[in-house]
């Protein structure tokens, strides 16, 4: 049926076109000849065309158009016509004779064009008798086109200032009377199409609406033009008149457009001086009208316009634009009761902006707004829907990209309130944009208040709010949020250990609140900025006598110690291994004996208890004999206690090599190249003939297990550590005892049993034409190595 | 004319957010053929980015490190050169000379690149060269505290290796070079 309609409309159209050509056809003729008679009959048949119901405003423009088209022509003949000597005034009473108004009204109009330029009337004069004579037509659709057709043949001829039809004093009142008058006209008319016809076709009529409403909304354009409007008369006459025929009009369509219009057309510099009356219209719209883009859109425009200049900054604060804006906005929403939380959110993130473009200091503004929207928003609870989040997510994103600092954002009392209203997720996506930001600016955090302050905002990212949503979230993601998380409590620093200590206190305060799946996390970072502190104390106590400060490496040592313990729940006993480890040479550092003690036993314990992996046994093995041969601070006693254990645990390794390997490195426990460290030969031997006895027991475990004896690499390892502890001048190391071991090796490397292994060989090699090379070095160490064979 | 890229002891995101901008904007795809990376990067994100820059990559395992199946050492081959890779949290005592000298030794490698102290070093001994590189972010560690950003870059051109040291000290890359060419003699290719 729809189909029906639309062909029929063609049909129409065709039919309407066919008549209006063949009447200009004749109206040609007769203009050729100059028939003003025959002209005016065939004009006036051929703009009846005009005057059907039929068409939509779409093809009813078409048919428009081409009318138009013809009037111009015409125009040229009535100024022609003039021109040889028939009166103006005679012509324009002449084409009244007309017999159908509409057709009339357009010959009226386009005399009317010529009678102005003619300049034998007053312009303002000719206006006024063609706008109130167009009121004959109260048709919508035929009203709007005829008075849009006024309205372009005047438009040149308006009686401005400057203009050459400018009369007497005042007479842009006239062109300014003459305007709004047709806009309120054709407003009227617009408005009446909505309650014209069937109530089922709304739809429909609202699609037609929208498609003429450039025809209403030219009048502003017109407006805006009109030199001889300066601010005065803008805000005492045309913006009140305008104003008060949206607002009466009470139709939500014409309002919305209507208003978006104004601000587009009109100056920024207008709006900004006449801003309390333009927002004073907000209020008294109609419910319905999507007030919160109009708003947006001047607040938009305000904000270029602001950026525009410097200059025109003053004129913001002189008229204070951001408290007429706010109370607009709270007007407006507190009048929209229906307004969805999305709607109020884009009003305060659209001020937001403006703020930060015209007041960029004004940080209690921007406080002012973030507290009015928590005033809005805590009434709902957590907020679900998806738009409002988006949209509160670009709101406290905004001051974070102006100010490039995170800073700005945590003296904001009200931007955590603001976050607390976005459910969990957003909440999360927000604290990682906080993070991203910070990482980005490479921003420095350096006061306890500011990190308790972010760790308020981020608290999403740090512990588990509420719902279940580690579930949701994918096990990658996790990773990639913590180890953000990891990298922000890196710039969480200071260079004043004081107040350095009060932040490493907060940050383990919110930290070990995070569970067990984000503590391998975060431990790491938080103990490694913490050693970070005893190594600043460390050099301070250097300096400055330490009476009153409360920050001492003993303190940090405590906290240290508790907070690898949180460790256990998860459990990660290597990772809080190597941190004890971490900690003991840093407390060696110090010269705290009893702190790296301690140490040393949780991680001992850790490796007795919990570290059951072989491998990592061995990993552990390296790291507690690496670490312990750097401490110097231990006396007699607990430095045997401790390297007595760890050979221990170096000998109970689960393959044979991994304990050969161990035992020998044990040997550096008891030799210390400085010049008053520990330098015990025998200890030494004691070491590595153990580790030699590893080696033979594991290549006669190969033989039985496999039939060979296995590789000689560890023979070849050991005696190169013979080589190391002999070149260092202990004693106990003989010329004798390392010919034997190459001995032994060179008769190894020639047995049957033997697997070849040129690994091993190479190993040989090297180590020779190492012995060689000391030996042709001379001096000192080719004395030494000048009695072993090779 | 090889270019390899040696680096380690990042330990991102425990000691450091990251790279610092000047090595990332230094280090561009394309131009490198080789990274080896003593380990300790310590996340797989940072694994990923070196492969961005290069994507035949070796490492070694660190203690830190998150993936755990990298090898303890590594050796490979560029041109004329046998190089040698390991962290060194399993040469005792940590950055020792003579000790590194030995798995030197027992890698039979002409170059060796190892970590952990955080300390960049750069020596030839013997017949060979032991490089650290350093960390590459300036991370601190227990047995240097104040670490400068360091990373190395060796090109390797026949027999002649030139190790360039790039340090980055207040702010500013600093660039050192080390000539370094190997007698055919002792290559041990030769056994």
């Amino acid at each position: 049926m729809i189909q029906d309609g639309v062909e029929d409309e063609e049909k129409w159209l065709a039919a309407g076109i066919t008549g209006l050509q063949q009447n200009a056809f004749y109206m040609h003729r007769a203009l050729d000849s100059n028939n003003l008679k025959d002209a005016l009959k065939y004009s006036a048949q051929m703009l009846s065309e005009l005057r059907t119901s039929r068409l939509s405003p779409h093809k009813y423009y078409e048919l428009y158009m081409r009318a138009f088209d013809e009037l111009r022509q015409l125009e040229m003949f009535f100024k022609e016509e003039t021109k040889r000597g028939c009166s103006i005034v005679e012509l324009y009473e002449l084409v009244q004779h007309a017999g159908n108004i509409l057709p009339r009204l357009y010959l009226l109009c386009t005399v009317g064009s010529v009678y102005i330029k003619s300049k034998e009337a007053p312009a303002k004069d000719v206006l006024k008798d063609l706008v109130e004579m167009c009121r004959g037509i109260q048709h919508p659709v035929r009203g709007l086109f005829l008075r849009s057709y006024l309205s372009q043949v005047s438009r040149d001829k308006l009686p401005d200032i400057g203009s050459e039809y400018e009369g007497d004093a005042d007479t842009v009142m006239d062109a300014v009377e003459f305007v709004l008058q047709n806009f309120t006209e054709m407003n009227k008319l617009w408005v009446r199409m909505q309650h014209q016809g069937a109530a089922r076709e709304k739809e429909r009529r609202e699609k037609e609406r929208s498609e003429l409403r450039d025809l209403v909304g030219k009048n502003l354009h017109v407006l805006s033009q009109i030199e001889g409007i300066d601010l005065d008369m803008y805000r005492d006459l045309v913006l009140p008149r305008v104003l008060e025929q949206v607002v009466n009009c009470k139709d939500d369509i014409a309002q919305y457009y209507l208003m978006d219009c104004i601000i587009q057309v009109f100056p920024d510099e207008y709006h900004l001086q006449t801003l309390e009356i333009l927002l004073g219209a907000c209020p008294q719209l109609q419910p319905g009208v999507d007030i919160k883009t109009v708003l947006s859109r001047l607040m938009e425009r305000l904000s270029n316009y602001a950026v525009s200049s410097a200059e025109v900054l003053p004129e913001f604060f002189q008229v204070e634009a951001f408290t007429k804006l706010n109370n607009s906005i709270g007007k407006v929403i507190e009048a929209q009761v229906d307004m969805t939380a999305d709607g109020a959110v884009t009003l305060y993130s659209s001020l937001l902006k403006f703020t930060l473009h015209v007041h960029p200091d004004r940080l209690d503004f921007v406080d002012q707004i973030l507290g009015a929207c928590v005033m809005k928003l805590s009434s709902k609870g957590k907020l679900k829907d998806s738009k409002a989040t988006k949209e509160i997510v670009a709101l406290l994103s905004a001051p974070l990209d102006k100010y490039n600092d995170i800073d700005t954002a945590l003296k904001l009392s009200n931007y955590s309130r603001v976050m607390d209203c976005l459910d969990d997720g957003t909440n999360k996506v927000m604290a990682n944009v906080i993070v991203q930001s910070i990482m980005k600016n490479k921003t420095c955090i350096s006061t306890a208040d500011k990190v308790e302050a972010l760790f308020e905002l981020i608290k999403g990212l740090i512990q588990d709010l509420g719902e279940h949503l580690q579930d949701e979230l994918d096990e990658d993601d996790f990773k990639e949020e913590q180890n953000s998380v990891a990298r922000l409590i890196q710039m969480l620093y200071t260079d004043d250990p004081e107040e350095m200590l009060k932040i490493v206190c907060i940050m383990r305060k919110h930290i070990l609140t995070g569970g067990p799946k984000r503590l391998p996390f975060t431990v790491p970072p938080l103990v490694f900025n913490s050693l970070k502190l005893v190594r600043q104390l460390q050099g301070q106590e250097e300096n400055v006598a330490q009476e009153e400060a409360s920050a001492t490496p003993k303190k940090v040592f405590q906290l240290l110690n508790q907070t690898i313990e949180a460790l256990s729940v998860v459990p990660v006993p290597e990772l809080a291994l190597q941190l004890y480890l971490q900690c003991a040479e840093t407390a060696n550092d110090c010269d705290l004996e009893p702190v790296a003690y301690e140490f040393f036993t949780q991680a001992y314990i850790l490796y007795e208890e919990e570290i059951s992996d072989s491998r990592a046994q061995v990993t552990a093995i390296h790291l507690i004999i690496g670490t312990l041969q750097r401490m110097h601070v231990f006396g007699v006693e607990n430095r045997d206690t401790l390297t007595h254990k760890a050979t221990g645990y170096s000998a109970k390794l689960l393959k044979k090599p991994d304990q050969c390997r161990a035992v020998y490195a044990c040997s550096h426990l008891f030799w210390f190249d400085d010049q008053d460290g520990i330098k015990d030969g025998e200890r030494v031997l004691l070491c590595l003939k153990r580790a030699l006895r590893i080696a033979n027991a594991a290549q006669q475990m190969a033989n039985a297990a496999r039939g060979n004896s296995g590789s000689v690499m560890l023979f070849i390892e050991i005696l190169n550590k013979y080589l190391y502890f002999f070149e260092k001048g202990n004693s106990q190391i003989t010329v004798t005892s390392i010919q034997s071991l190459i001995e032994l090796i060179t008769t190894e490397m020639q047995s049957d049993t033997l697997t070849h292994d040129p690994a091993a060989d190479a190993f040989f090699a090297s180590t020779l034409r190492y012995i060689q090379f000391q030996k042709d070095k001379g001096g000192a160490v080719g004395e030494k190595y000048e009695p072993i064979k090779v | 004319m090889v270019l390899v890229l040696a680096l380690g002891d990042l330990h991102i995101p425990h000691r450091a957010p990251d790279l610092p901008p000047k090595f990332k904007s230094m280090l561009v795809p394309g131009k490198i053929q080789h990274i080896i990376c003593t380990g300790n990067l310590c996340i797989k994100e940072v694994h990923d980015y070196l492969r961005t820059v290069c994507p035949d990559l070796h490492i070694t395992q660190g203690e830190y490190d998150e993936e755990t199946r990298y090898p303890e050492t590594k050796t490979l081959t560029i041109g004329q050169f046998k190089l040698g890779i390991c962290h060194g949290h399993q040469v005792i005592p940590w950055g020792d000379l003579d000790s590194l000298a030995m798995l030197q030794r027992k890698l039979d490698v002409d170059i060796l690149v190892t970590g952990h102290t955080h300390q960049f070093k750069a020596y030839k001994h013997e017949a060979g060269v032991v490089i650290n590189p350093g960390s590459a972010t300036g991370a601190h560690s227990s047995i240097t505290y104040d670490v400068n950003p360091s990373f190395v870059l060796m090109d390797i051109d026949g027999l002649r290796v030139v190790v360039y040291v790039y340090e980055l000290i207040d702010g500013e890359v600093k660039v050192d070079k080390i000539d370094f060419k190997k007698t055919t003699a002792t290559a041990p290719s030769a056994h």
